[in-house]
């Protein structure tokens, strides 16, 4: 079998309905477990550097846990092992007069668990990293604990979380192919179940590899536009990394991209 | 925990009088085995400007910080306003104030760090604004009215809106002041508020100081700015060691000083 040049542009440029919901759906589901795990991992953060034992106790635990275990193991846990064991099944539900298929809201509800974990990290390190100085100047106004940490510090901690949050993003894209074993249709699945009925599996990953870079490059071109806008707002807290450096790597942000994300 | 001081519990809890703005009772201090306070005792009174000196490590920048409990101390009474800082007195002793009566004490005592310490997210004016409008729920025009006039009567009137990293080191220490006294503070603290600055910016801050000093501030200055301790203070305490050497009118500490460790480090700043 040689390269199918004519199946491979066609696909490309008008690709069945399955790819394009496929290409939706994994922006979606992205974008939704996505910011549920910035908002989970912003939660464990606060946790982990609490007064109180127990949360500090529950946020390692939890962060323990879930970096620990593959997210392939705890897709299935989830999706297909609850409801085996007969302690939950995902059903589908409407919410806002969109229906939610039980595997989106699986997959969905996976993602943020896990990405919830990584962004505590992530979200520890950029508080920690905001000079102590501001906390004190904060304190020796007469603000309170919880206020220096919500109009002082996590102001600044969010700027620096920014760099680091679009490699999350970026990695989230691609992950959700992993949601194709719960049988969720994005875009992978679809051209696997293309693959069943073609085998015509170079051009068909080939088409889904370029859909898939498409979408990073276009994510990291609105990446580099939210930096630019909060270097012109905010200080110097964020280094400006030219899109060219962001797509092909190199510079400061592929290391603290790594140093931040520890191996996966 | 503590030993108390009968004749100086009777006067704080307070039956009038003018109480002084700052009294420090044997306080100690360590960090690990180092003793960075070792029986201190300093009284401040209203309207008086101290300016402390000593060499570095000696404990002076310690007890400033230690006045608005930015450090705990070990033992020992320090009294701001007639209030124990960041302590209670209860039946087993002093034991630390809650937080939020922590925060409440704070509010009455401006802070001047040596690098400024200004949130860098926040424009001049914001920086001015934000604890009037959070801590004394002031409403936002009139905290933003306040912190213009501030910011003019330190001389940047033009930068409000600017944020501090296109500020100078001078005009970032300004506003820095400028941001302690929207909260009307009845004592203001300055931990070497000069001495991360180029040469030329000295004078602009010290020039706001001694404008504040004039209008009746009490002031506690660390400081190495003899030309300030002389013309501004009213006392001169030398520190070492964690001991206050010596105390006394600026002409008398710096120009015949009694101790011979005052005379060393004199000698080695002033040349």
């Amino acid at each position: 079998m040689h390269f199918h040049w004519s199946f491979f542009t066609h696909l490309l440029f008008s690709p069945p309905s399955s790819f394009v919901h496929g290409a939706i759906t994994t922006v979606y589901v992205a974008v939704v477990a996505q910011t549920l795990g910035v908002a989970l991992g912003l939660v464990l953060a606060l946790f982990r550097r609490s007064r109180r034992v127990p949360l500090r106790i529950f946020a390692s635990g939890y962060i323990w846990l879930v970096r620990g275990t593959p997210l392939l193991v705890q897709l299935v846990m989830v999706y297909d092992g609850l409801s085996t064991l007969g302690v939950y099944s995902f059903n589908n539900i409407q919410l806002l007069g969109i229906s939610i298929t039980g595997v989106v809201q699986a997959g969905i509800l996976t993602l943020s668990i896990n990405e919830g974990a990584y962004m505590a990290e992530i979200m520890r390190a950029a508080i920690d990293s905001v000079d102590r100085g501001q906390t004190e100047a904060a304190e020796s106004l007469g603000m309170r604990r919880h206020q220096a940490m919500r109009h002082v510090v996590l102001p600044q901690a969010l700027r620096i979380v920014v760099p680091p949050l679009g490699n999350e993003f970026n990695n989230m894209l691609k992950i959700t192919s992993l949601l194709s074993v719960i049988g969720l249709q994005e875009l992978f699945l679809a051209g696997q179940d293309l693959n069943s009925a073609t085998f015509r599996t170079f051009e068909i990953m080939l088409v889904v590899a370029i859909y898939y870079i498409v979408m990073s490059t276009v994510w990291a071109a609105i990446q580099s536009v939210i930096e630019r806008r909060l270097e012109a707002r905010g200080g110097d807290l964020v280094e400006h990394v030219p899109l060219r450096t962001r797509l092909f790597g190199g510079g400061a942000l592929a290391a603290t991209g790594q140093l931040m994300r520890g191996a996966r | 925990m503590i030993d108390t001081s009968v004749a100086r519990s009777a006067r704080a809890d307070g039956e009038g009088g003018a109480k002084p703005a700052v009294e420090c009772i044997s306080v100690q201090k360590t960090f690990g085995r180092l003793q960075v306070l070792d029986d201190v005792s300093l009284t401040v009174e209203r309207g008086e400007v101290v300016v402390m000196i000593g060499p570095s490590g000696s404990g002076k920048t310690t007890l400033l910080r230690c006045m608005n409990h930015l450090e705990r101390i070990d033992s020992g009474e320090l009294w701001v306003n007639g209030h124990l800082i960041g302590y209670r007195r209860t039946v087993k002793g002093l034991v630390e104030e809650s937080e939020a009566e922590i925060a409440r004490q704070r509010a009455e005592i401006g802070f001047v760090f040596q690098h400024f310490n200004l949130f860098p997210h926040l424009t001049a004016a914001q920086n001015v604004t934000l604890a009037p409008v959070r801590v004394r729920r002031m409403p936002r025009a009139e905290a933003d009215a306040n912190a213009r006039e501030l910011l003019a009567r330190v001389g940047l009137a033009d930068k409000c809106d600017t944020y501090p990293r296109q500020l100078s080191g001078g005009q970032r220490q300004r506003v820095a002041i400028a941001r302690a006294l929207a909260m009307k503070p009845t004592l203001m603290l300055f931990d070497e508020p000069t001495s991360a600055l180029d040469p030329e910016m000295v004078g602009e801050v010290l020039e706001v100081m001694r404008g504040l000093a004039a209008e009746g501030m009490t002031m506690v200055v660390v400081s190495h700015e003899m030309g300030f301790a002389r013309g501004v203070g009213d006392r001169v305490v030398m520190m070492d060691a964690g001991r206050i050497v010596e105390m006394g009118p600026p002409e008398r500490v710096l120009d015949q000083p009694q101790e011979e460790r005052t005379r060393t480090f004199l000698s080695k700043v002033l040349h």
